[in-house]
């Protein structure tokens, strides 16, 4: 089966302007099962040149899968016509990973960490959570359909 | 990815999952929880010790599963979480909230 997914790749022997060493460009539609291809891709990229411990392949993956599902799930609603559009950067000192969907956005400060007793048995809202204490910063833009994850290389 | 349940002699119902527990296959555990429930199984253990990944959605199926097994009066156990994994039930202190063993085996003699 063909893959849908088209991966664009800019690397440069010097860094760009910005320190940008490599750009990982990706638009995906809105479909769940795209989400572990994507990732891979997008990974594999990520860490062409960075020998990164397991742990950090780890925290880089599962943040890059909850940002992607929460785009398809929540953002454009799981249609698929949407796209979801994913933007690496890859720096000297860090990654910084975007991801935009085409939704309305909301407000991240809403949402709570769902890690009291009384939020235990309650079966969503973790995936920001998990991206919030894996990467090293997260940032929305102001309508909140775009999120802008960073991982330290130190 | 795949659910493998087999009843062991000791009476415990206990479901393999193969590869990952993400947002594209949840339901289709919680379905064979819910068989295995409705067919009686009230021992329930399930191995992650050949799974590579669950995402937040798998984590609330399995938050889901739980309440269900005990509403229904019976008991759930997990199994063979590696590191990563184990990291993620921490971090969401998930691992207070359901019985995890090393494996397989040490799990089906908590029982």
């Amino acid at each position: 089966m063909t893959s849908p997914l088209r991966l664009c790749v800019r690397r440069a022997d010097t860094p760009l302007p910005g320190g940008i060493c490599a750009e990982v460009a990706l638009r995906i539609p809105s479909d769940v099962a795209i989400i572990e291809e994507a990732v891979e891709l997008v990974a594999r990229h990520c860490f062409a040149t960075w020998d990164a411990p397991r742990r950090v392949h780890f925290r880089l993956r599962v943040a890059l899968t909850e940002a992607l599902a929460n785009a398809i799930l929540y953002g454009n609603g799981e249609v698929e016509a949407r796209m979801v559009e994913v933007r690496a950067e890859c720096r000297p000192d860090a990654v910084h990973v975007h991801v935009t969907d085409e939704g309305p956005g909301f407000d991240p400060a809403t949402v709570h960490d769902p890690v009291t007793p009384d939020d235990l048995e309650v079966p969503r809202g973790r995936g920001l959570f998990l991206i919030r204490n894996l990467m090293d910063d997260v940032r929305f833009n102001p309508p909140g359909n775009s999120i802008c994850m960073t991982l330290r290389r130190a | 990815m795949a659910f493998t349940a087999s009843r062991h002699p000791s009476g415990v119902l206990v479901v393999e999952v193969e590869g990952q527990l993400i947002v594209g296959n949840r339901q289709e555990l919680k379905a064979t929880i819910q068989q295995a429930l409705d067919h009686g199984e009230r021992k329930l253990l399930i191995d992650f010790a050949k799974t590579g990944y669950i995402d937040s959605s798998g984590l609330g199926a399995l938050v889901s599963i739980s309440k269900k097994v005990r509403e229904e009066g019976g008991d759930l156990r997990l199994s063979g979480l590696n590191e990563d994994l184990r990291s993620l039930f921490e971090l969401t202190k998930l691992d207070t909230l359901f019985a995890i063993s090393d494996d397989a085996a040490q799990a089906l003699a908590g029982f």
